[in-house]
């Protein structure tokens, strides 16, 4: 049974008969006008409210790019962390160094040599995955307003940091060989022209995030040549560089030119993410800011994760697990390329990667990818919106679709849902007589895209 | 420890609102246990049928926003295995989830309600959109607002200022539905009053002001602590309090709603105007009706504790 109300009445209202004059009501966060103004972005949005949703079981999720972790030998990797514990727990459970486990480095080192690194322990720089050697190249270069040059689109977690740091992003374009030289030496000579010059250039030039395009190897040598010229620092991030699909991985800008570029390793696709292990390797000078600026971030890092990777490389067949993952990649690379050939409506345009974990998408014109998101949600599927990979609003019409994780039949199953999605939103488009949209902006995407039309999937 | 049993509250779903839902169902359980009760959430997918029937609860407090939660199908699937919960019955649910069906249930009752026009995206398709907005525009005049008939947390609703705004409102209305309530825009101030039923009959709670403090009150305004300032008790004369609780409960009756519900008004010098109403309001941190509890001096914890006993006395 009910009890009896406490305290005042339900309808018992302090101050009733007057208007209160209170100069302020409550805002819940009294801080709100402390907050630095890197922080004026940060609120609630109806995009992160759906993807609360995609995060379920019921939805199948193109959007997050998550590794397949699975596929590991966990049985054996738990028996190497027991045995790390039992055997190295005092080392393993303790504090480390700044810059990172010797020994780790070391294997580092081994690992780069396949994309043609040539790099000494003490280059390298351990970072809690190689978010957070974004976050410190970008905490001791970038003072609010200065301008970072970055393909357009680029990685969305690359775009946050640089925003948290106040900087200007300046997209360059691509087309399907990567970034479009031309355009980048003509970035440089607009900048300089109104007295300004870059900080760096941050690239992801293999398996790009999110458009999956790899920059040739013509294009890699005009593009240091550009930035060796105008004195240009090159931030290559390279996650997905042994993931390629077609041969040996390709050589990585930092092979080309040492004293030019910073490169950004991990192994959050080539072990598994949880473990938070990435990498920076920098000429000296910047290097030790790197240490200093990690020092005063984290004092160190995980020493536990840097010995289970240590151990791992050691231990187990780690080129094999990176040629598993490799054919597990290509297989759902193909179910979703073969699909959306399959099932999307004329007007859609597709890259087709040769690598990684992504396909950019472009709809058709007119159609917002972010405005169409609640209606894909509605139909169990999910993709992440074009806008997110661009600092200047631009890329409305293009989406991400991830084949990372979801098994081949899932794969088919969200294409099929996500081409229903785009016909319904086309319907819509068509009845309210929305104009075709303008080209996205400079840099909106891949020149180049393929759609029902156009040619077979590549293998 | 109360002697209610173990209660669940239901929170998550799978609508836009599952983010909201569960912060609420969390902060919920929180509160009931700092009452006493035996609380702890679960999920609507597919192991919640078992759940309730390998250990049925006292109660359960359906804390779903959005469809499933809001529109009488959770209550019925309670209903079918017996379960007492908390709240309004489907047939109710169903009437209060559907706007333009609220708007109508609550006019027939005597309560105003801001102009508006219900449409299917069909007919805009079927008889020309350029032609059916425009005869909107001239009916109802501007600033107009776009939104779901069905659905909360201000998803997919837009203000309008400009007639040529109003195309982009109806796409991003119906990537959300399939229905579109346009409604005239009412100047005036916005409050939320919660009603609660003890057994003793609906009474409102003490109206909650609600002042975005940039443009409208949409997702961003709702869940960032510190874009909205809110009053509670609002800043009324006592006879436009008086009027927005008498609307409240009113509205509360005539849709046959039971125990809880939170009605948005707006109190303008023309009157007290119903907007909506919903039957398993928020209880996040920047939720009204946990403010408007706190302002009457009552607990939550306590107030649904007391809710929870009530559902399980009366049985399903």
């Amino acid at each position: 049974m009910a009890t009896e109300p406490e305290g005042p009445g339900l309808a018992d209202q302090p101050g009733a008969g007057r208007v209160q004059r209170r100069a302020h009501g409550a805002v819940i966060d009294p801080y709100v006008d402390r907050y630095a103004a890197r922080a004026r972005g940060m609120i609630a949005s109806e995009i992160r409210a759906l993807f609360a949703v995609a995060a379920r079981p019921e939805i199948v999720s193109l959007a997050g790019g998550m590794p397949y972790v699975t596929a590991l030998p966990l049985d054996a990797v738990g028996d190497m962390a027991g045995q790390l514990v039992a055997g190295q727990g005092a080392a393993a459970l303790q504090y480390g160094s700044g810059q990172g486990d010797p020994a780790l480095r070391e294997g580092i080192c081994e690992v780069m040599a396949l994309e043609g690194i040539r790099a000494h322990p003490d280059d390298i720089v351990v970072t809690v995955g190689s978010q957070q050697a974004l976050d410190l190249i970008s905490k001791i270069f970038i003072d609010p307003g200065d301008v970072i040059l970055a393909e357009g689109p680029s990685y969305v977690g690359a775009l946050g940091t640089f925003a948290s740091y106040q900087a200007q992003v300046v997209h360059v374009p691509m087309d399907d060989d990567g970034l479009i030289p031309e355009a980048l030496g003509q970035a440089i000579t607009g900048l300089a022209a109104g007295g300004r010059r870059a900080k760096f250039l941050y690239t992801v030039p293999s398996f790009h995030n999110p458009a999956g395009i790899t920059l040739t190897a013509r294009r890699r040598a005009q593009v240091l040549g550009i930035c060796q010229r105008a004195g240009l620092l090159v931030v290559e991030d390279n996650p997905y560089g042994l993931l390629g699909f077609d041969g040996e991985p390709g050589r990585a800008l930092r092979a080309e030119d040492p004293h030019g570029v910073v490169y950004l390793g991990t192994f959050s696709k080539t072990i598994a993410p949880g473990l938070r292990v990435g990498w920076a390797v920098a000429p000296a000078g910047i290097r030790d800011k790197l240490v200093l600026a990690a020092e005063a971030a984290v004092l160190c890092h995980s020493s536990l994760a840097q010995l289970m990777v240590r151990e791992y490389l050691a231990t187990q067949p780690w080129r094999e697990q990176v040629k598993v993952f490799r054919e597990l990649y290509s297989e759902r690379r193909d179910a979703m390329l073969a699909a959306l050939s399959a099932d999307m409506p004329a007007g859609c345009r597709w890259t087709h990667p040769g690598g990684g974990f992504y396909v950019w998408l472009q709809l058709p014109a007119g159609l917002n990818a972010k405005a169409m998101l609640p209606r894909a949600i509605s139909s169990r599927v999910a993709y992440v919106p074009g806008t997110g990979f661009f600092a200047d609003g631009s890329g409305a019409d293009f989406l991400r679709l991830s084949y990372c994780f979801p098994p081949p039949e899932q794969i088919r199953e969200g294409v099929r849902r996500l081409a229903g999605v785009v016909r319904a939103e086309m319907d819509v488009h068509a009845t309210f007589g929305t104009v075709p949209g303008a080209p996205s902006g400079t840099g909106a995407g891949p020149a180049e895209l393929t759609g029902p039309a156009g040619a077979a999937p590549q293998p | 420890m109360s002697d209610l049993g173990h209660v669940l509250i239901l929170a998550g779903g799978l609508s836009p609102e599952r983010e909201v839902s569960l912060r609420s169902g969390h902060r919920l359980r929180d509160a009931l246990r700092e009452a006493g009760v035996d609380a702890d959430t679960a999920d609507a997918d597919a192991a919640l049928i078992p759940a309730l029937a390998a250990d049925p609860p006292s109660a359960v407090y359906p804390a779903i926003h959005g469809a499933c939660g809001e529109d009488g199908s959770i209550q019925e699937v309670l209903t079918l295995m017996g379960v007492p919960y908390v709240g309004a019955v489907p047939n109710a649910c169903r009437l209060a989830f559907d706007k333009p069906v609220a708007k109508a249930v609550v006019r027939s009752a005597g309560l105003a309600t801001p102009a508006s026009v219900t449409l299917p995206k069909e007919t805009f398709h079927d008889l020309g959109a350029a032609a059916v907005l425009e005869r909107i525009a001239a009916s109802l005049g501007l600033p107009l607002f776009v939104k779901p008939a069905r659905g909360g947390s201000a998803l997919g609703a837009t203000r309008v200022t400009e007639a040529g705004d109003l195309p982009g409102a109806m796409i991003s209305c119906f990537a959300y539905g399939d229905t579109a309530l346009i409604e005239r825009c009412v100047l005036g101030t916005e409050v939320a009053i919660g009603v609660i039923d003890l057994g003793d009959g609906p009474k409102a709670l003490p109206p909650v002001e609600i002042c975005p403090l940039e443009g409208s009150y949409d997702y961003a305004a709702r869940y960032t602590p510190g874009q909205t300032e809110f009053y509670a008790p609002a800043r009324l004369t006592a006879a436009d309090t008086a009027a927005a609780g008498a609307a409240a409960v009113s509205a509360h009756q005539a849709l046959g709603l039971r125990d809880v519900s939170r009605t948005d008004l707006i109190v303008s010098d023309a009157g007290v105007f119903f907007l909506e109403v919903n039957v398993a309001p928020g209880m996040t941190e920047t939720s009204t009706l946990p403010m408007a509890l706190e302002s009457a001096g009552r607990a939550l914890g306590t107030v649904c504790r007391d809710l929870l006993s009530l559902a399980a006395a009366r049985g399903n």
